[in-house]
């Protein structure tokens, strides 16, 4: 790894950028079908419903939320492996959805990702420089064929793996290995965008920092942009410029990592950070934690108006009734709750 | 800590012996490639009402301990060769079957990780409570039942009557944790162990757990012995800590002063590495290299390939235990230095 770390990446409100990833209002459900011979659908998971953002050029955009939210769904659908239910996102302004043929393999370039399991996202049949190298099978205008073993080499060199283990197998490689291996194969192909689905989550603190401090090295080095989805909120924090919040399938708050982190307003953030422990003894028992009672409700079925409802201790009539909108309220960024506050609640 | 329980035939009932303790123990994995050196001398001990915290990445031992306790390694591979285990001053590990059997039931329970495959998925979460208690404490069904409900009431679990004859896989994470303590606690152990017991839950979930896990703990006075990672976890909860690496506990000492001063490397370079909620750093300070194999651990202290303060003294001479004043301890020749730096 290299020493020098250069700046992280500035914060969206710098001029002049366009964003390289607009989503709107993108919905994925999923059908919840009965029967064995004659099947019918009784109902839809709604898994993302109704996600927009931007995602500008070089910056990493945090996505956090619990299990069941919808975080890695948002992630396959961008990937373009789930057809949308409804909703677009344009990449460089080109509606991804409606790409065919050529273009379609342009963007399956410029848009990689990097899986939360480094245990079953790597084959185990094939060996490492098989597994690195194979993009390049699938785009041979990226490399030419004499050039790859090279360009294999380099990559590996690049994420901090031992340019001589290319012929190596996966269970040979520990899982922080691992994730650099699913690191360099999403690099291959020198995309703008990666989208990184839990790449920590899987590893030891010890290991989790390396793997933090390549994803930070790479962006500075390649100028990436990365949606970085976990739902640890230090790690999104030390990575993330800006940092979505999603509950049940939907945006509830959005901002930079020091509005989220620093002025939440929305009152399951609030409860989210509060939740997280915090590594010093002496302040047991003095913090002030929000508990939420109870489990996120089914995504099948979620309640009216404001899904939070069911769980915050703000609820009132009007939470039932009528469905809050992401809007700025009054603290510079936007919130779905009708009684956003601002509440400080990491010591 | 090993010559307080002062009992050379290991049998019988110590008086002023702790409620369980850990003395130099001794696994080793016999497997294909070789022997594994998975624990080389673990002592920890818990009193009653107290918790300790077994703190360690994957493969630092900590588990293992917990299943030499409760007698569930797999042997083989697994063999203890050497140490013991004293639970009362009884040395379980010279105790017939019988007699552990009777102690895995009423004196130490444990909770895992995964409750979903830790649960019978074939029978209703209700049955997985009430037979342990129609065997062991000899009730009818109905006496049971109603056990089992006032149980699951006792770690809140909504509509306790209804979810009783319900199946694991209806039940979400959290409850199923829940439900998994609540049979933990069916027999009203003296200690109880929670191996990484809210690793696969969300946070505000975690937090519920953690909180129910303190209050039942306080209330029924029990022994608890929580085995984790997560920094965060252990400075909640933790009275002492156990620092484990490559099978080895090379730091002990209360949380308050491991937090402020490590006594280790290890445990420092560790709290470094982690990323913070309250401010967004730069780069992380990370430990470099893996932790060692255990078929091939280096000679000298286990950590010195990755310690930035290892001289060529750690790369020969395995450091015992530094005695740091309050009960600390830290396996590391450099151990006084380290903790009365400014």
């Amino acid at each position: 790894m290299s020493e020098t770390l250069s700046e992280p990446a500035a914060g969206p409100v710098e001029p002049a950028r366009e964003p390289i990833l607009e989503v709107r209002d993108l919905v994925k459900h999923f059908p919840v079908r009965v029967g064995v011979l004659f099947k019918h659908t009784v109902g839809q998971v709604r898994a993302v419903d109704g996600v927009s953002f931007d995602l500008f050029r070089g910056e990493t955009l945090g996505v956090v939320g619990e299990s069941g939210c919808g975080k890695s769904t948002l992630a396959q659908v961008l990937m373009r492996l789930e057809p949308p239910t409804s909703g677009g996102a344009r990449f460089e302004g080109r509606d991804i959805f409606r790409m065919r043929g050529a273009e379609l393999r342009k963007l399956r370039r410029s848009i990689q990702i990097v899986l939360q399991d480094p245990y079953t996202s790597l084959n185990p049949r094939m060996t490492v420089g098989d597994i690195v190298g194979e993009p390049f099978d699938i785009h041979p205008e990226v490399a030419p064929k004499d050039s790859r073993a090279g360009k294999v080499r380099e990559l590996l060199d690049v994420v901090g793996l031992n340019p001589e283990h290319l012929n190596r197998y996966p269970h040979q490689f520990s899982g922080g290995q691992r994730q650099r291996i699913g690191i360099a194969r999403a690099l291959a192909l020198r995309p703008d965008v990666i989208i990184c689905d839990e790449p920590v989550s899987a590893l030891d603190v010890s290991i989790q920092a390396q793997v933090m401090n390549l994803l930070g090295e790479l962006q500075s080095e390649f100028g990436l942009s990365y949606v970085f989805i976990a739902h640890d909120l230090s790690v999104v924090r030390h990575l993330s410029d800006r940092v979505a919040v999603m509950y049940l399938g939907k945006i509830v708050e959005v901002g930079t990592e020091e509005q989220i982190y620093s002025h939440p307003m929305h009152p399951y953030t609030q409860a989210l950070l509060s939740a997280v422990p915090v590594a010093d003894p002496t302040v047991r028992g003095q913090r002030q934690v929000i508990r939420l009672e109870g489990d996120v409700p089914s995504p099948v079925d979620p309640p009216s108006g404001c899904r939070f409802r069911t769980r915050c201790w703000k609820a009132q009539e009007i939470c039932a009734e009528e469905e809050p909108e992401l809007v700025a309220r009054g603290g510079g960024h936007p919130s779905a709750c009708h009684f956003a506050e601002e509440r400080s609640v990491v010591p | 800590m090993s010559d307080v329980a002062a009992d050379p035939a290991g049998t019988g009932v110590v008086p002023d012996a702790p409620l369980l303790e850990v003395d130099d123990l001794f696994v080793e994995f016999h497997t294909r490639d070789g022997v594994a050196k998975v624990l080389n001398g673990v002592s920890y001990h818990v009193d009653a009402g107290e918790t300790l915290a077994v703190l360690g990445e994957s493969g630092s031992g900590k588990s293992v301990t917990a299943q030499a306790i409760m007698g569930i390694l797999d042997v083989p591979p697994a063999v203890v060769a050497g140490g013991a285990i004293r639970y009362r001053g009884e040395n379980l590990l010279e105790a017939s079957d019988q007699r552990r059997t009777e102690v895995r039931a009423e004196g130490i329970a444990m909770i895992f990780q995964d409750a979903l495959s830790a649960l019978n998925p074939v029978f209703t979460v209700g049955f997985q409570i009430e037979e342990q208690l129609r065997v062991r404490l000899g009730m009818t069904r109905k006496q049971a039942r109603a056990q089992a409900v006032e149980l699951l009431d006792l770690v809140r679990i909504p509509n306790a009557k209804r979810r009783i004859r319900q199946y694991p896989h209806e039940f979400s994470g959290g409850m199923r944790q829940r439900a998994m303590i609540a049979m933990s606690l069916a027999l009203d152990p003296e200690v109880l162990i929670a191996d990484e017991p809210t690793t696969a839950l969300d946070v505000t979930v975690q937090a519920q757990i953690m909180d129910l896990l303190a209050e039942i703990q306080a209330e029924r006075r029990m022994g608890l012995i929580l085995i984790t990672h997560d920094l965060g976890v252990v400075a909640e909860v933790a009275d002492r800590i156990a620092v484990m690496y490559a099978g080895r506990i090379v730091e002990h000492a209360d949380a308050v002063s491991l937090y402020r001063m490590p006594g280790h490397p290890y445990t420092a370079a560790l709290m470094e590495s982690l990323p913070r909620l309250d401010l967004k750093g730069a780069e992380l300070n990370t430990i470099k290299g893996l932790p060692p194999s255990l078929l091939n651990i280096p000679p000298g202290c286990p950590f010195h390939p990755r310690c930035a303060m290892a001289v060529t003294r750690c790369t020969e001479e395995v450091p015992g235990d530094h005695r740091l004043g309050l009960g600390r301890t830290s396996k590391c020749h450099f151990a006084e230095e380290l903790v009365t730096r400014v």
